[in-house]
């Protein structure tokens, strides 16, 4: 499954290496197409691409570094 | 049958152009995605005396909107009263205001009609036969509403919180409807992950740039009811933030179509307090929304994590306009204000917006001798919960004069 999100990064996470950590700890391939940091909050857009509870598992990881997850899209087929 | 004039949907981020197709993001930034138009198209022949030779309603200007066919959902939706609100005005200090009044949008109050309408059309054209949302309460009831009288199957899907009149208002159409166990910004997560699986038309999700252009017609008619003129100031009720966009936009289609002048209007959005990410992000002038988990009576306006919150706040910046917010009770009082000046009964968003403008006014930022439209967007009977320990309850009493006598004489009343 691929899964597009907009992650949203706070003062106290937004210098951590999370994305690094997201693919040395979970069977994903991670894609970043855009990127933003501005006033203290980091706005950064992911596709996670995996198998399903992969991906999920992956995004309940990312909220429990407290990274606020906002799902775009997801496709169950390549397109 | 007038030729369609839509060119393609457009990513707002890096400008890439897609084929007419029932999706929202961009393959390559993740932008979302618009509909965009050749006006050149229209040179001449999309004139004044065109629209007000049509039927009243928001098809009327359906060289604008984008749908390719005769309109198969909501054919007769829209146009609603402009009203000339001389005794609120009076109230609130100012010359000259008017009330945009979809609390009486049919089918189901309110404004959300309109863009179901275009999304249910688009759907069908799609070839669509169930049809979806993520509702904060308004959208649920007009989806439900609107697919039944299309013949189309719909799942609505709302936070397991809302008010009786808005569950019951789209449970009573035969729709699935689903509560979910979180806010509404747990009900669009989810639905971004059904939309994908089950393949149906989420007329926020996949279907949302063609639902969202609906909402413009909500600024046409402002305009062609004003005797074509566009008002120098506007307040408009805010959750994702897409009507106060769809609102310049139509403006702006407006001027270049030569249907009316530049009137340099001023776009202004209204957030309870309980949840204000875009006001904040206004008054505070930073350009990313914060997500916030919403505390407020006005669940209509309840989202956290507006999607087009960020292009909300560009055209309020651009158009020279502000944000304000209002608490709870400000926006009962409000309410109580609309309805006891106007005799209009409109929802807790109302409450927001007619707030909102009382603010806006006492600050100074909209000033008092200009052409002010207030955003009626939905009806009051669907929020009672919000207004039943403010409001009078009736004395009870015998039925006979006596007793009706010694009541009217406590109130003063002379016989
Ligand atoms: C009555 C009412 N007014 C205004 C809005 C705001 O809509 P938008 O998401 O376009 O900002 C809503 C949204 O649900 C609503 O129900
Ligand atoms: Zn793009």
């Amino acid at each position: 499954m691929k899964m597009k999100v907009y992650l949203t990064y706070n003062v106290e996470n937004i210098r951590l290496p999370i994305i690094w950590q997201l693919g040395q700890s979970f069977a994903i391939i991670t894609n970043i197409r855009t990127a933003d940091v501005k006033e203290n909050m980091g706005l950064v857009a992911l596709e996670l691409d995996g198998a399903v509870d992969v991906v999920e598992e992956a995004i309940r990881w990312l909220e429990s570094q407290q990274v606020h997850v906002e799902p775009i899209e997801q496709n169950m087929v390549e397109g | 049958m007038t030729e369609s004039i839509v060119r393609a949907l457009k990513c707002r981020e890096c400008g890439e152009e897609y084929p007419v197709q029932p999706t929202h993001v961009c393959e390559f930034c993740f932008g979302p995605l618009e509909v965009v138009y050749d006006y050149e198209k229209l040179e001449g022949n999309f004139t004044r005396k065109l629209i007000e030779s049509r039927p009243q309603n928001m098809w009327r200007y359906r060289e604008l909107l984008p749908i390719d066919g005769e309109p198969t959902v909501g054919a007769e939706n829209g146009f609603t009263p402009l009203v000339r609100a001389e005794r609120l005005a009076a109230a609130l200090g100012v010359k000259e205001l008017y009330i945009k009044n979809d609390s009486v949008c049919s089918p189901t109050l309110s404004f959300k009609d309109r863009v179901v309408s275009v999304a249910l059309s688009k759907a069908v054209e799609f070839g669509f036969t169930t049809v979806a949302c993520a509702s904060t309460g308004n959208l649920a009831g007009s989806v439900a509403a609107n697919a039944a009288a299309a013949g189309l199957e719909s799942y609505v899907f709302i936070p397991h919180d809302l008010e009786q009149g808005k569950v019951l208002g789209a449970g009573i159409f035969g729709t699935k409807i689903i509560g979910i166990n979180g806010t509404y910004d747990d009900v669009n997560r989810l639905c971004s992950e059904v939309a994908g699986k089950y393949g149906w038309a989420f007329v926020n999700v996949n279907i949302r740039p063609f639902y969202a252009e609906g909402s413009k017609t909500y600024g046409y008619e402002i305009m062609e009811q004003l005797g074509w003129k566009a008002p120098k100031h506007v307040v408009v009720p805010m959750a994702s933030g897409s009507l106060c966009t769809k609102i310049d936009k139509s403006i702006n289609e407006f001027i270049k179509l030569g249907l009316i002048e530049d009137n340099s209007t001023a776009i202004y959005g209204a957030q309870a307090t309980g949840c204000s990410p875009i006001s904040k992000a206004v008054k505070e002038n930073t350009d990313l929304i914060h997500p916030v988990r919403p505390d407020t009576i006005a669940k209509s306006l309840a989202i956290g994590n507006p999607a087009d919150g960020y292009y909300a706040h560009r055209v309020m910046r651009d158009t020279g306009g502000w944000a304000e917010d209002v608490n709870d009770e400000e926006i009962v009082a409000a309410m109580k204000l609309l309805a006891e000046t106007e005799g209009i009964f409109t929802e807790t968003a109302g409450g927001v917006t007619v707030g909102v403008a009382k603010k806006l006014i006492e600050q100074g930022r909209i000033p008092r001798d200009e052409s002010i439209v207030l955003c009626i967007t939905g009806n009051g009977l669907k929020t009672q919960e919000a207004i039943v320990d403010a409001i009078e309850k009736p004395r009870i009493i015998q039925s006979n004069l006596k007793d009706f006598d010694a009541l009217a004489a406590a109130d003063g009343v002379q016989v």
